[in-house]
């Protein structure tokens, strides 16, 4: 499988402090990759570099190439084509990561437009209504159609974030980064979220960086996972050989202290 | 490819009206329609001397006489006329400049952003009066352009303060990095998402500009720094008013009632629609 995206030595720095150091790590097409770290730790600055949208007061160093193009040191007009066609995000918060104004369709309606454009396309607006009603029900959103024409603060937070799910779709990335995006749901929610994501990057057959604090959502959701601390890259394995045999002390202490919480669970009255 | 309305953000209920968009509403548009009647027809014409001098109300003369017997509710009509005009041009010269340059310093790099946000609050801090007089001496003399050209410009760094902040709250947004990310170039956003968002908040800050701007177009007038005769202008109707004011008071108090009536308008307008642009009235029904 080609390398979808490859980051080495990435340094992210302010002026007063160094804020992610010397990290390296690769995703191939199609592979789902979990990012795990505590708040902090510098998880979601990393995925913000790989997009090439850190704030402008921070320093990178390194490279990353994305899908074969350079994101360090390139300019933002350079950025802009590659972003949507070959990564899209999923964000933690589902009431921020939906325009409050618009309806949910016309939201989808819009990537689906300009990702048509940029496949040199322009569908007439029926064809573009009948492509969001597919992404809606693709992400198993009740009435499709009913949801296209509600605003977001009209639905619930799991249809919310199902809604921002559907817009990544809609880009047909061959990267998704998914940043937290069940820590805001309940449970139930976010096991039906984090299903759904599983689903569509296999049957897309998208790579996937899932970024989270949660031990056990990762294992359901990634093969291979990357454990971040302070800014650092400090173990990185297929989940199954991480979580079994964790060779690093701190990876061994948040695998103790998820077991430790199920069996807390199971004990409970 | 903007050939599909994107932002619904229309569709307010119709049937519960807040009140002070009904009253500020009527007596903006009582203003308005007296301004356009004045196109057409005025009691008596402008100049001319038809009574005589300071006289009060009477049926005759409604708003009484000035003090070399002009008919003041002609001039005030006219008045209605030159405040609208200058309202709405300072409105929207200050809103075309304040936005765009609030939207440029919210897009900009944090030096270049700074030192916008510091010109602004020095413009912010400059006196409307002395950016006209400077603006009146450097062009040949007083006229409506110098008004609106003044009272729109300094009205344009509120503008731009407020479209400044507005526009970069929206702009930390999850929704907006999720638009960078599918691809969005940074004219889209703002198309897209930032000026539909900050349009609600904006629109009421316009209709409470328009209110100063008025009278700040009086005072204007007042110092003789607004248009000039035969423009008559509720600022230099109080201004010739004053000599006589203990004689013959209902000389100012015409005008100001005018001036007062506008600009409690505009302001309970601008209530109104801050009430009815809130979007949790709209998500409680």
């Amino acid at each position: 499988m080609s390398t979808l995206l490859s980051v080495e030595d990435l340094q992210i720095r302010t002026a007063a402090r160094p804020l992610v150091s010397g990290i390296s790590f690769s995703i191939a097409a199609g592979e789902r990759v979990g990012l795990i770290g505590e708040s902090g730790s510098g998880k979601s600055l990393t995925a913000l570099a790989v997009l090439g949208l850190l704030p402008d007061t921070m320093r990178v160093t390194g490279s990353i190439t994305l899908d074969g193009h350079p994101v360090i040191g390139a300019r933002d007009r350079d950025l802009v084509p590659l972003r949507g066609r070959s990564v899209a995000a999923v964000f933690q918060e589902p009431m921020t990561a939906l325009d409050p104004l618009m309806r949910i369709g016309d939201q989808v309606a819009e990537v689906v437009r300009r990702r048509a454009l940029r496949d040199g396309t322009k569908p007439g607006r029926a064809e573009i209504a009948s492509r969001v009603l597919a992404l809606l029900e693709r992400v198993a959103l009740p009435e499709p159609a009913r949801i296209a024409r509600a605003f977001p603060h009209e639905i619930s937070g799991g249809q919310r974030q199902r809604g921002a799910i559907a817009m990544a779709l809609a880009c047909r990335p061959k990267l998704l980064i998914a940043d937290e995006p069940t820590t805001a749901l309940d449970v139930t929610t976010q096991a039906e979220i984090l299903k759904l994501l599983e689903t569509v990057v296999r049957d897309e057959g998208m790579g996937l960086l899932f970024i989270s604090h949660d031990l056990p959502v990762v294992a359901t959701v990634a093969e291979r996972a990357l454990v971040m601390r302070h800014g650092a890259l400090i173990e990185e394995g297929p989940v199954g050989t991480l979580f079994g045999r964790p060779s690093h002390p701190y990876t061994e202490g948040l695998v103790a202290a998820a077991r430790a919480f199920d069996a807390a669970l199971e004990f409970a009255p | 490819m903007s050939d599909t309305p994107v932002v619904s953000a229309g569709a307010r209920p119709k049937s519960s009206m807040p009140w002070p968009l009904m009253v500020g509403g009527l007596l903006v548009g009582l203003h308005l329609v007296i301004a356009l009647l004045s196109l057409v027809w005025t009691p008596y014409a402008v100049g001319d001397m038809v009574g005589g001098r300071l006289e009060g109300p009477s049926f005759v003369h409604w708003a009484g006489t000035d003090r070399l017997g002009r008919d003041l509710m002609t001039q005030i009509m006219i008045g209605s006329r030159i405040a609208l005009v200058v309202g709405c041009g300072a409105v929207a010269l200050g809103a075309l400049i304040g936005v765009t340059i609030g939207v440029l310093a919210a897009f900009a790099t944090r030096t270049l952003d700074d030192v916008l946000a510091a010109a602004l609050d020095i413009l912010i801090a400059f006196p409307t009066l002395l950016l006209a007089m400077l603006i009146v001496a450097s062009s040949d003399g007083a006229s409506l352009w110098t008004a609106i050209l003044a009272i729109g410009i300094a009205g344009s760094a509120i503008v731009a303060r407020l479209t400044r902040i507005l526009a970069k709250r929206i702009l930390s947004m999850d929704y907006i990095t999720a638009a960078r990310i599918s691809g969005t170039a940074s004219p889209g956003i703002v198309r897209i998402h930032v000026l539909p968002n900050i349009w609600p908040t904006l629109i009421v800050n316009f209709a409470l500009q328009f209110g100063l701007a008025v009278i700040a177009e009086a005072s204007l007038s007042y110092l003789g720094l607004g248009a000039p005769p035969p423009n008559a202008s509720w600022g230099r109707l109080l201004q010739e008013a004053q000599a006589s004011v203990y004689t013959a008071p209902f000389g100012a108090i015409a005008p100001g009632l005018a001036l007062v009536s506008l600009v409690i308008g505009l302001n309970l307008f601008a209530d109104g629609l801050r009430e009815a642009a809130d979007p949790t009235r709209r998500r409680s029904r």
